[in-house]
């Protein structure tokens, strides 16, 4: 079958199978390898892109619930010149380490910020429940998320004062 | 729907209606389910809504676990259901997955259906042959089975009477972390107060005290006519907790244990849903 959807902001078409799972796609066809598979079944957020606005587990979504959508994955948020706050702020509060965690916990947390410019620390928590972080133990991505938010808004206060 | 259900004919048993997906698909991949042919309901318009009629809520078959946690109908006359989506799983999956989904999966401690059966909820169910409204009691088979025949059949959607005023409803859950943990136990509650202090109805569902989720009608009964009192809850709770049958879990609790735990949790239920009431 077909799939048509928006990925990255990219109109893209593909050939797959009815029992192709979103996050195979993203990874072996499309070789955005940035989403990582960890668990494979919901239980740890490695995989989450974010589909409509929404975070999403990709490792059980079939491929064909994308067909329209708009998915964004980690490829999809600043470039190496040029990175998001998240991604930035993410380096500067040391809230990496083995970094496997990390692209998905940067989607939940885009996918929060993009709905909530100024959350608080629960909110932030709640938005990351669903990523598992084996090195860290969050309090920096939290620290991470809440610095890009504040940055966010002074970028975009300084953006509507011109 | 009429091309939903024509699927049914045109791929005899094998056919399975996909909603969230995020039991079947993990389902289908261990070989638990097989099937030939996927129908996704999660783009028909008519499945998608949540709305009141007659004093019914009603939930359509493709509304999500986080659609109905923020939906400000379901918080106003559903608190108890509310509460119950925002603990399901994580934010990615309550995304994804389905209230309907979490009552047709059959598992005896889905949060969503267990507030549902503290509601008195029924489900819609539609095959080509027409429609049935099976109360939520009714609609368990044993663990992880329902009475929904999967190749034939599709339910449509849950359907339960807003709370009133004068009634209120309450979650209480108990679980090893606050995201992506089953629960050990957890108890819903509704109940309709006549006047300030007597109980004019009231119901308790607790799970996973049995293979499906089950209401503690004795204490329901001992409560029903009553005069609210710190006591009587006491008393209510070890009622229910004799009705209850909690199994050993390696992960989630021994049975001991949750004996221990469940008339805590019937109770805060009980006082919450009342705490509930007075902040009209």
């Amino acid at each position: 079958m077909i799939l048509e959807f928006r990925l990255n902001g990219e109109e893209v078409e593909i050939l797959v199978s009815p029992d192709e799972i979103l996050l195979d796609v993203l990874r072996d066809r499309f070789n955005f390898t940035g989403t990582k598979k960890g668990c494979g079944k919901g239980e740890c957020g490695a995989c989450t892109v974010i589909i409509n606005g929404n975070a999403v587990n990709s490792c059980m979504l079939p491929a064909m619930k994308a067909m329209g959508k708009d998915v964004q994955t980690i490829e999809g948020i600043g470039t190496p010149e040029n990175l998001h706050p998240l991604q930035q702020t993410f380096i500067e509060e040391g809230a990496i380490q083995c970094g496997f965690c990390t692209p998905g916990m940067i989607m939940s947390s885009k996918a929060l910020l993009d709905n909530n410019q100024s959350p608080t620390r629960e909110e932030i928590k709640e938005a990351i429940s669903g990523n598992i972080c084996r090195c860290t133990g969050y309090v920096k991505i939290e620290q991470a998320v809440l610095s890009a938010a504040n940055r966010m808004k002074a970028q975009k206060s300084v953006g509507e004062g011109e | 729907m009429d091309d939903v259900l024509k699927c049914f004919k045109e791929y005899p048993g094998e056919a399975r209606i996909i909603a969230g997906g995020t039991d079947l698909v993990l389902d289908m991949e261990s070989g638990k389910v097989q099937c030939s042919c996927l129908v996704d309901i999660t783009g028909i318009d008519e499945l998608q809504k949540i709305e009141m009629t007659d004093q019914n809520v009603i939930i359509g078959a493709a509304v999500t676990h986080s659609e109905v946690n923020r939906s400000e109908l379901i918080k106003a006359t559903a608190a108890v259901l509310s509460q119950a989506c925002g603990t399901v799983g994580s934010l990615q999956i309550r995304n994804i997955a389905t209230v309907v989904g979490n009552v047709v999966n059959g598992q005896p401690a889905a949060d969503a259906a267990v507030a549902l059966m503290a509601l008195g909820a029924e489900a819609e169910i539609a095959c080509l042959s027409g429609t049935r409204n099976v109360p939520l009691e009714e609609f368990y088979a044993g663990l992880g089975k329902t009475n929904v025949d999967c190749s034939n059949e599709i339910v449509t959607s849950v359907k339960f009477p807003a709370l009133k005023e004068n009634q209120g409803s309450s979650f209480v859950r108990f679980a090893q972390r606050e995201a992506l943990a089953l629960p050990m136990l957890n108890v819903a509650v509704s109940l309709s107060l006549n006047g300030d202090k007597t109980i004019e109805w009231v119901r308790i569902a607790m799970a996973p005290v049995g293979p499906k989720p089950m209401r503690a009608r004795s204490a329901e009964q001992m409560l029903t006519g009553s005069e609210i009192s710190g006591e009587l809850f006491e008393k209510a709770a070890e009622e229910a907790l004799k009705e209850a049958c909690p199994r050993d879990s390696a992960l989630r609790g021994t049975a001991e244990y949750r004996k221990d735990v469940l008339p805590v949790l019937v109770r805060r239920a009980l006082e919450a849903a009342v705490a509930s009431i007075k902040c009209f």
